[in-house]
């Protein structure tokens, strides 16, 4: 009997979660008979169980929602908001008794009668608040099981078993590898290898549960809130099928729900707040999920007022959390992050949902907890979007090992932004006052020695160690100098013992694949203790950007390089497309220019003029302008680097445009402008080339005009094509329907008379300027 | 029936660790070290597939340094909050029974074992100071702060 009863509460339990979104459904749609159906089925159920376990007030209740839902699926009765409110209470009062039963507890006497009647048509919603009272005390007892049906302590025990599996494996390989052993055996220790491999996958995603499990309880607690507060919101979920570590959502179920009711509360405006701005009565709020990488980014946004940044700053000022100066330089985004200090709220009424100050910093900091990032974007009078960004699982962190000395370490994948070799060809590094700098293709960064943080030895000199660039969560960029890379590893993390944690550097422990234990480090943690100010640097980072933006030109990256005849000179980066090593036999001087082959592509080259090639490799900078190519011949780049000494500008336009001093030495600046002006000016290859028509009988026209026409950037077409030409030659005599787009030679050199508008056939220059005023006319 | 000791040597001396709180004992031969840690935290070592958070306690009592580099050490694993630790002793003797609750040491003792003490406790083999495991693992520096 025990056991038939648990295997009734479980079943209730089962269905009562997956209602909870239902019957807010179906109030929206009260029509939609497949919910309808759906919530029939389980009183349904719970009325002919009770009967056979003898629950009489369980099986009253049921049986009189199942008569009134009858009534509806009958289409005898519509559904209105008060039966909905009066089923809901009736299946909350179900749960609850539910709840009472699992616990073997005597479920409080009371009347259910005051309930069965708000079922009754025309009954007034009465019944409501006393469900409610009532729900206090059992409410937690209900929420609390989510259904598991495999304990999870024997999950977790699978799962260390099967990590100790892999470290058995190991040992056995290494074994085997030590001794001799015939094909036989290392083919059934591969299968069991691939064996283990596989179970280990399958094993991990037994944590792994959808996030559906979360999201469904969302528009059940939204309409009660909605409700509450007099508004109207229309809940929208997406991407509930998205897989998350089972801990993880119950980790970010809290700062979930939190949000939520701030969207609810603070966000949407009274119905008829919302006429008034031009909005539909029917706030929006859409919850989704989606995985992006090994993250899962979950979305909530609504379509309410918005968050006010400056009266947020303002707040901030007052209660002291940032300085007046400093709140005068905080960009939008930033004004918008202060949310998330404690003790800010812009609500300037603290109601019983939400607005007593804490709330967002304990949302920030349970999110960050887990790995996790909240990010906020607001605009005023539109909405707000709040983005949770959380790793997928809590346990299994990709990382990349490094290594001091003999000693391995790990550092989380996520915080990595590129990894770079000290002595490399973009980066240098220098002492100031005894800390580190290192400079990165012209951008400065902090640099930290990893042997220097530990206090370790390092046998590697300075010049040969790898630079890792790091990003911590919410920080600024810092280089770690590290003596050894070695690998990518997907990392079983295990929180250390308190006595590690305090160090402040680790943010756990984990095994290697060879079973030894490594460190992982918190990037944070590190920068901390290595004495990287990270928030001042932040904050200078975008001073200096803003700067740049007021002052323009200056800070501009280039390319540093060497030509051919030796000259130091500077490129913009931006319009260097890729750099390209070609023989010398590509080149070629070929109509009137050299000329070099890419690949597929003839491209004009420049910087090659009088130069000697040499009989080897030319490497050759490719420039684009976004819609024509050249190449540009050098010898060797120097460096990567910005212009941030005053220029000084040639006298006439040419390749060079003018002198900088650039680390220190002049550097000539190549004017990119000008080689596109005189490379691919005549090149043809634009967008759409203009159309010039000929006549096609004319072998004078075809043969001796035609090549200069093309020249000068034009399509030839002959009488027949009834494409639209853009003009028109003709010779003089010939029938010209529109004139002003229209060439007309004539073969004498002097013209007939003043009106004559015509050019004589080898005025080059005539025609050349003919043929540009019409491209001219077209480019305005 | 009364507690339970495991009788341990530490730093010369002969002390008694409440059985209860000791899961096994382990031999311990790599370990890696944790920079930046406090001194107590002699390294990290692997136990099956879990950490162990090796702690010495000869540095946590203020008894000098065990030296952990060469050879294998003893040690006894133990768990607080969800963490678990090996204790490096000198030597592991053998568990026996305590005769008597434990009662506080009046004589003067050395720092590190005054922290540490638990009380004296009579034993077979005479009265043994039963050593606080949480003690040994905050170290000296969960004193200071």
């Amino acid at each position: 009997m025990d056991d038939l009863i648990a295997d009734f509460v479980a079943e209730c339990r089962d269905m009562l979660e997956a209602l909870g979104g239902e019957i807010v459904a179906w109030e929206a749609e009260p029509d939609d008979r497949a919910r309808l159906d759906n919530i029939f089925r389980f009183v349904h159920t719970v009325k002919g169980n009770c009967g056979f376990f003898d629950f009489p007030r369980l099986e009253a209740l049921s049986h009189a929602a199942e008569d009134a839902l009858a009534d509806v699926r009958a289409g005898r009765r519509q559904a209105d908001a008060a039966l909905v409110s009066a089923v809901l209470a009736i299946i909350d009062r179900i749960g609850e008794m539910v709840a009472a039963i699992e616990a073997s507890e005597e479920f409080p006497a009371g009347d259910d009668s005051a309930l069965i009647d708000a079922l009754a048509p025309g009954a007034d919603n009465h019944a409501a608040p006393i469900a409610a009272t009532v729900a206090d005390g059992q409410g937690k007892a209900a929420a609390a099981p989510r259904t598991i049906r495999l304990s999870v302590e024997l999950l977790d025990r699978v799962m260390s078993t099967v990590s100790d599996m892999v470290l058995a494996r190991n040992e056995l390989a290494r074994r085997l590898r030590e001794s001799q052993t015939d094909v036989s055996v290392d083919g059934a220790f591969e299968r069991l290898s691939a064996i283990i491999a596989e179970m280990r996958d399958a094993i991990t995603r037994t944590r792994m549960q959808r996030i559906e499990n979360l999201f469904v309880a969302l528009p059940r607690m939204v309409r009660d809130l909605s409700a509450e507060l007099g508004k109207q919101v229309l809940v929208d979920i997406e991407g509930g099928d998205v897989e998350l570590d089972r801990e993880m959502i119950e980790m970010i179920r809290d700062p979930l729900t939190h949000i939520i009711r701030n969207a609810v509360d603070h966000g949407i405006e009274l119905p008829v707040e919302r006429l008034k701005s031009g909005k539909r009565e029917i706030g929006l709020l859409c919850i989704s999920a989606r995985q992006s990488g090994n993250q899962i980014l979950i979305d909530i946004q609504d379509d309410g007022r918005g968050i006010d940044g400056s009266r947020l700053v303002e707040k901030a000022i007052a209660n002291g959390v940032v300085e007046k100066a400093a709140a005068a330089q905080l960009s939008r985004r930033e004004q918008l992050a202060l949310i998330f200090e404690a003790g800010l709220s812009t609500a300037t009424q603290v109601t019983a949902i939400s607005g007593r100050g804490v709330g967002m910093d304990v949302v920030r900091s349970n999110i960050e907890r887990i790995g996790g990032v909240v990010e906020v974007d607001s605009t005023l009078g539109q909405g707000t979007r709040m983005t949770l960004r959380v790793p997928l699982t809590l346990t299994i962190i990709p990382a990349l090992t490094v290594s001091i000395g003999s000693q391995h370490f790990a550092i989380p994948r996520s915080a990595i932004e590129e990894i770079v070799r000290a002595n490399g060809e973009s980066v240098t590094l220098e002492h100031v006052g005894g800390a580190g700098i290192a400079t990165i293709r012209g951008r400065r960064v902090p640099e930290v020695s990893l042997a220097d943080i530990l206090g370790l030895d390092s046998q590697v000199p300075e010049t040969d160690r790898r630079l890792i660039v790091l990003r911590p969560a919410g920080g600024d960029v810092y280089a770690l100098s590290v003596d050894r890379i070695h690998d990518h590893e997907e990392l079983v993390v295990k929180p250390a013992a308190p006595a590690i944690m305090a160090t402040g550097l680790y943010a756990g422990t984990t095994l290697a694949d060879d079973g030894s234990p490594i460190l992982l480090f918190d990037p944070a943690g590190l920068a901390e203790v290595g004495g990287i100010r990270l928030e001042a640097q932040e904050r200078a980072a975008r001073i200096a950007e803003k700067s740049n933006a007021t002052v323009g030109p200056k800070a501009v990256p280039v390319m540093l390089f060497r030509s051919l005849d030796g000259s130091r000179r500077a490129l913009r980066l931006a319009v260097v497309d890729r750099i390209e090593e070609v023989p010398v036999s590509a080149i070629k001087s070929a109509a009137g220019q050299l000329r070099v082959q890419v690949g597929e592509a003839i491209l004009p080259l420049a910087g090659a003029q009088g130069s000697d090639l040499g009989t080897d490799k030319v490497r050759v900078f490719r420039l684009s302008d976004g819609a024509h190519e050249i190449g540009y011949a050098f010898r060797e780049v120097i460096d990567f680097a910005t212009i941030d000494n005053d220029v000084i500008h040639a006298d006439s336009p040419g390749e060079v445009s003018g002198v900088s001093l650039i680390n220190g030495e002049p550097a000539e600046l190549v004017d990119a402008h000008w080689l596109f002006a005189n490379h691919v000016s005549a090149a043809a290859g634009g967008v759409e080339p203009l159309i010039c028509r000929l006549p096609t009988s004319d072998p004078w026209m075809q043969n001796m005009l035609r090549p200069i026409v093309e020249a000068a950037g034009y399509r030839v077409i002959g009488e027949g094509d009834e494409t639209h030409a853009d003009l028109v030659i003709a010779a003089q005599g010939a029938q010209v329907d529109d004139a002003a787009h229209a060439i007309v030679l004539r073969d004498e050199p002097e013209p007939a008379g003043k009106k004559d508008a015509s050019i004589y056939r080898y005025d080059r220059a005539g025609l050349l300027t003919a043929l540009k005023s019409v491209s001219a006319g077209r480019g305005k | 029936m009364n507690e339970l000791l495991l009788v341990v040597t530490i730093a010369g001396e002969r002390v008694a660790l409440p059985a209860a709180s000791v899961e096994s004992v382990v031999e311990l031969d790599t370990l890696i070290p944790v920079p930046r840690a406090a001194p107590h935290v002699a390294g990290l070592s692997a136990l099956r597939s879990r950490v162990l958070t090796v702690i010495d306690c000869r540095r946590s009592l203020e008894l000098g340094v065990t030296e952990c580099a060469n050879g294998i050490r003893e040690g006894a694993v133990v768990e607080l909050d969800g963490h678990h630790y090996a204790l490096i002793v000198d030597l592991v003797e053998d568990v026996i029974e305590a005769l008597s609750e434990p009662s506080p040491v009046r004589a003067a003792m050395g720092p590190g074992w005054e922290r540490a003490s638990l009380g004296m406790v009579e034993t077979e083999t005479g009265p043994l100071l039963v050593v606080d495991v949480a003690a040994l693992i905050a170290g000296v520096e969960a004193k200071a702060a």
